[in-house]
């Protein structure tokens, strides 16, 4: 059992680590819209810009042992996790040295090694799957925790529902991560929630809940640590609110004639990774050479995942229908 | 394979009596093995099939749910995606479609989608079929269209002797496999050998071998079959009866086989009649077997209209003995 | 230099049109800079260059709609492209040459590739026992059957030319014409459709060279026909059923029969009147063939019979299998459009013969019928004729014949 810490380590070491983290996952995305308007990647790509504080500050939080579940909007999860960058890319160019083996593509992110359950592109889908992973542990009587992400847009769907009271009725260990961005695709939430407050919610469920700034990853860590403690402790399951928002369209072919651009650029001003940076700045923890030095790293490791993708190959096709049921061994 | 047993060595069982002995052997060898669903612990289970369970082996393994098919459905496919093997029973298939999305979307695709590194065996159970008298909403026979999904299997136990058999390959299995049986087999009663075990799960077995028509068919509809085949006998028609046990996958070989000798064949589904699993069959026989052929391929399905409550529309929209005889007959010109 | 070219925004995107540039040459853009603005069907999106540098030339004029990957701007770029940034090649369907040295990335175990199992695939036909279905029996398409038992032909004295050896209806049709069932598909048609060419237009000329044709029309109302069709066909299998066209040949016959001198043969400026009426029924192939085999002694077939024959001529016909005698017997010919044609057919008379019937499509038309206006079904029906033998009175009055013959489709 790991030495529990409510508060994160404020060490320059693990400052710098996350804020690295962010920019990795800032570029990352970058690089995927470059990509994706040449065409190299197809199909739907959605994107995390603004949000990296979130899937930084909650994932590395849990152990290698814990379980997570995410949505289509999984690039940062995944890479956060441990997910080789490689691999993602190469997974999202569809080729078969992919995560997925190409199967999937950007929505449909898998990895055994790091229990990452995927990429889910159905809003909501994600829950149900959470409970049942929990549920085992539980019947196992361990202690694993399961992250479950969605978004304020699964608030709305039926399964939501089911699995936050499931989840309280059966005593599951599972953390309920609601990325609250404001917008389900082009729905507001205002429009689309009766109750907008949703940790609110968590309570009629009997949940303990708790609403964090999505954009300040120290307090989002911080948030994290108490309710993975709490979920690992009690048994129980826990529900944060995380507020955020994404810069970003809803996906690449988005004409955004749902919000107007002085609500992005007033949210664009609390962007997760100039705030932590300005404060780093200011609180001389990092250097300009520090930031010299991710930035080089950051760049390089992308561009290896690029080479390692345009050099990946396709699955052949008369493989098309293995893996549709399990395989006897010969 | 189906097994020859002295009748001194066989006990009188009921279908739901089979199926229960089924799920207490299951949850008695395998610690892993659950049951979760809507009353199946406290109730005793809406068809009582689990009756009893629940004082045996705990409310951690006979778990009730909620109303919340979906979010059951996926915990189950969570659950046996993280090493457990659940059984999940939803009530009847017409419930079943809260939880499409869970079994379409997640334990369908799972092991494509994630190139293979998760499975998904868990075991969906399920009643189906027409015949009480409960009208549109709780009479479907969906069977067929679960059979059109690549990624899952699809059962039908027809005979006792399935019904206490085919449970445990089905959790033996690393894949879905979904499980229907007929509301109108549960009181049915039969003979099993008392040392019944595990049966086949792919293959379809000759129930009555005949020489003149094959008429395929599976779950509920087996016994109208047979009985049609009984009284064909009496009018010289010697009819084969095929009971298709997995209808995904379908054993084509023993279809084909059939049809080369007998060179006709009637499919009897409960399903309606439109892109029923019937077409589906018929097809693979117009594939495989088209020069063998004496006459076109019949079918014998549900009317065209949502099953209706009052016992004499009820019985005239679903398959009947007769509607099976005189499609046999017309199919030998001998209507 | 590299180009800014017009991104892909999603998977539906064909083509984009500029509606206003927010650059213009001589701005300095990096990376992430919103360039342009694109008109797209969900609506106008910001587009962002992924490039640092400087704008050198704007390719493509506001408002016009281009498609993905066109170039809009060249930008004079700062330093070398990175490996990643590099021009893009057109979207390659096969992988791109490997860049240099890829890294020592850890790879993820897989499960050991066994060989695929076909699994239980549908499409794979099962083992069955080879050789014919049941043991003796030849595997023969119902409609192979029906012919030979029609004609009585042995099937087991056939070799089948269909899949896995099975004897088709071209197979036994072959028999019944004398002619075995050739391998070669090419050859299997039986037609020249070149030689077959030649032969028409020599034919078509020189009838238009010797023979003085007249023309006269008819308007025929054929309701009455149309409805008896309908009752007789409506008990019957689709493979049994009437055609007009079968009524209509039968029509030409019984008038030809009371008018000798529309059959028969003009030889030398000669008339021959043919002592039989047999009609040259004209039957199109595709590829351009054309040709009006005989239907013997159509004015005493019954209509079931004349049908079944006509249809056997058209089979045979399309697969080449008409006998020559067939080509030479005819004493009249009929000529339709069938349904696709036009409402009014005149034909060039097939030399040595003196006449030929044509039939336009069947319409509807506003018809007085017992003083009051209603709709009934109509045909034209054309005769071209040789003015040798005969004129126009005598036309006229064969054509009224025809289309009394046609108001009793029951007659036997």
């Amino acid at each position: 059992m790991t030495a529990v810490a409510d508060k994160p380590h404020l060490s320059r070491e693990h400052m710098l680590d996350s804020l690295k983290q962010m920019i990795r996952i800032r570029r990352f995305e970058d690089k995927c819209a470059e990509l994706y308007t040449q065409e190299k990647i197809r199909g739907f790509l959605h994107l995390y810009d603004g949000e990296e504080a979130v899937a930084v500050g909650v994932v590395p939080v849990l152990e290698k042992r814990d379980r997570i579940v995410a949505t289509y909007r999984e690039h940062a999860h995944a890479l956060v996790r441990g997910v080789a960058m490689t691999a993602a890319l190469a997974e999202m160019y569809g080729k078969q040295e992919g995560c997925s083996r190409g199967r999937g593509g950007s929505m449909h992110l898998f990895d055994r090694a790091t229990n990452f359950y995927g990429g889910n592109a159905i809003v909501g889908g994600g829950l149900p799957l959470s409970i049942g992973l929990a549920l085992a542990d539980h019947m196992r009587g361990n202690d694993i925790v399961t992250a479950c992400f969605f978004g304020d847009g699964a608030v709305a769907e039926g399964e939501f529902h089911e699995s936050l009271n499931l989840a309280a009725l059966w005593g599951l260990r599972v953390l309920f991560v609601c990325e609250n961005n404001l917008y389900a695709m082009g729905t507001s939430l205002a429009l689309s929630e009766s109750e907008t407050d949703i940790q609110r919610k968590a309570a009629c469920y009997r949940i303990a809940s708790e609403v964090v700034d999505g954009m300040d990853v120290v307090a989002v860590e911080a948030a994290a640590r108490r309710a993975v403690h709490a979920v690992r402790e009690s048994g129980k399951p826990y529900f944060l609110e995380c507020r955020t928002y994404r810069l970003r369209a809803h996906s690449m072919f988005d004409a955004q004639l749902y919000r107007d651009k002085v609500e992005i650029e007033g949210w664009r001003h609390k962007d997760p990774i100039v705030r932590f940076q300005g404060w780093l700045e200011s609180s001389r923890m990092i250097h300009p050479d520090d930031l010299a030095r991710i930035e080089a790293d950051v760049a390089a490791e992308i561009a290896e995942a690029v080479a390692f993708a345009e050099a990946g190959t396709w699955e052949p096709v008369e493989q098309l229908s293995r893996f549709t049921y399990a395989e006897k061994a010969a | 394979m189906t097994r020859e047993a002295a009748s001194s060595d066989t006990i009188e069982v009921t279908y739901r009596d089979a199926m229960r002995e089924a799920i207490r052997d299951a949850l008695a060898r395998d610690d892993s093995v659950f049951l979760m669903g809507e009353d199946v612990g406290r109730y005793g289970g809406c068809y009582a099939v689990s009756k009893g369970l629940l004082a045996e082996f705990g409310a951690e393994r006979i778990r009730d749910t909620p109303l919340s098919e979906s979010g059951f459905t996926g915990a189950g496919i969570g659950a046996a995606m993280a090493g457990m093997r659940p059984i999940v029973e939803l009530m009847t298939v017409n419930f079943s479609l809260l939880a499409l999305d869970q079994i379409l979307n997640t334990a369908a695709t799972v092991r494509h989608m994630s190139g293979n590194q998760f499975g998904v065996p868990v075991v969906i159970r399920m009643a189906t079929g027409a015949g009480r008298q409960v009208a549109a909403q709780h009479s479907h026979s969906l069977e067929g269209w679960y059979a059109h999904i690549p990624g899952i299997k699809v059962l039908a136990p027809a005979t006792v002797e399935d019904a206490r058999g085919m449970l445990w390959p089905a959790l033996q299995d690393p894949d879905p496999v979904l499980i229907f049986e007929n509301v109108m087999l549960y009181n049915m009663t039969g003979r099993l050998a008392k040392d019944a075990g595990s049966v086949d799960i792919d293959k379809a077995v000759v129930r009555r071998p005949g020489h003149d028509i094959s008429l395929i068919t599976y779950g509920g509809s087996l016994w109208k079959t047979l009985d049609a085949a009984a009284a064909l006998a009496a009018d010289n028609i010697d009819a084969e009866v095929i009971d298709l046990r997995s209808l995904r996958p379908l054993d084509d070989l023993t279809i084909m086989t059939s049809v080369a000798r007998t060179r006709r064949a009637i499919i009897i589904d409960e399903g309606w009649r439109s892109g029923s699993l019937a077409a589906e069959i018929g097809m693979r026989i117009a594939e495989q077997a088209f020069w063998d052929l004496d006459g076109p391929i019949g079918r014998v399905c549900s009317e065209e209209v949502p099953i209706p409550y009052p016992r004499h529309l009820e019985s005239a929209a679903i398959p009947q003995v007769p509607k099976i005889v005189a499609a046999a007959k017309a199919a030998l010109g001998r209507a | 230099m590299v180009e800014f070219r017009m991104p892909s925004l999603g998977a539906d995107m064909e083509a984009g049109t500029l509606v206003e540039w927010l650059v213009k040459p001589g701005d300095q853009v990096k990376r992430g800079d919103i360039v342009a603005v694109v008109e797209t069907q969900k609506g106008a999106i910001e587009i962002e260059i992924f490039e640092a540098g400087r704008i050198e030339q704007i390719l493509v004029d506001l408002d016009t709609k281009v498609p993905v990957g066109t170039p809009l701007a060249r930008i004079r770029t700062e330093r070398e492209a990175q490996p990643a940034a590099a021009a893009p090649a057109a979207p390659p369907p096969a992988p791109p040459a490997p860049s240099p040295a890829p890294p020592a990335v850890p790879v993820r175990p897989r499960a050991p590739m066994v060989p695929a199992r076909p699994g239980p695939a549908p499409s794979a036909a099962p083992p069955l026992p080879a050789g014919p279905g049941v043991a003796g029996r030849a595997r023969a398409s119902p409609a192979a059957r029906r012919l030979a038992e029609r004609h009585g032909v042995d099937l087991s004295a056939i070799t089948g030319s269909g899949p896995g050896g099975a004897i088709t209806h071209a197979d036994v049709a072959g028999r019944l014409g004398g002619i075995t069932a050739p391998p070669d598909r090419k050859r299997a048609l039986g037609l020249d459709l070149d030689a077959m060419r030649t032969a028409i237009a020599a034919a078509m000329a020189r009838s238009k060279r010797e023979i003085p044709h007249y023309y006269l029309e008819h308007q025929v109302d054929v309701t009455a026909c149309e409805q008896w069709l309908a009752r007789t066909n409506a008990t019957r299998a689709p493979d049994n059923r009437l055609l007009i066209g079968a009524l209509a040949i039968r029509s030409v016959a019984l008038a030809a029969r009371r008018f000798p001198a529309f059959n028969g043969f003009c030889r030398d400026g000669k008339f021959e009147p043919a002592a039989a009426v047999h009609v040259g029924v004209a039957i199109a192939i595709r590829g351009g063939g054309l040709a009006a085999p005989a239907l013997h002694h159509a004015d005493q077939l019954p209509l079931d019979q004349l049908m079944t024959g006509m249809r056997d001529l058209v089979q045979r016909m399309r697969s080449g299998r008409i006998r020559s005698s067939e080509i030479s017997d005819p004493t009249i010919t009929v000529s339709s459009l069938g349904e696709r044609g036009v409402e009014a057919l005149y034909g060039i008379i097939y030399p040595p013969q003196v006449a030929i019937v044509g039939f336009g499509k069947v319409v509807t038309r506003p018809w007085v019928v017992d003083g009051a206006i209603g709709p009934r079904s109509v045909v034209t029906i054309t005769l071209s004729a040789d003015h040798r033998v005969s004129d126009g009175h005598a036309g006229a009055l064969f054509l009224a014949e025809i289309g009394k013959q046609l108001q009793e489709p029951d007659k036997p």
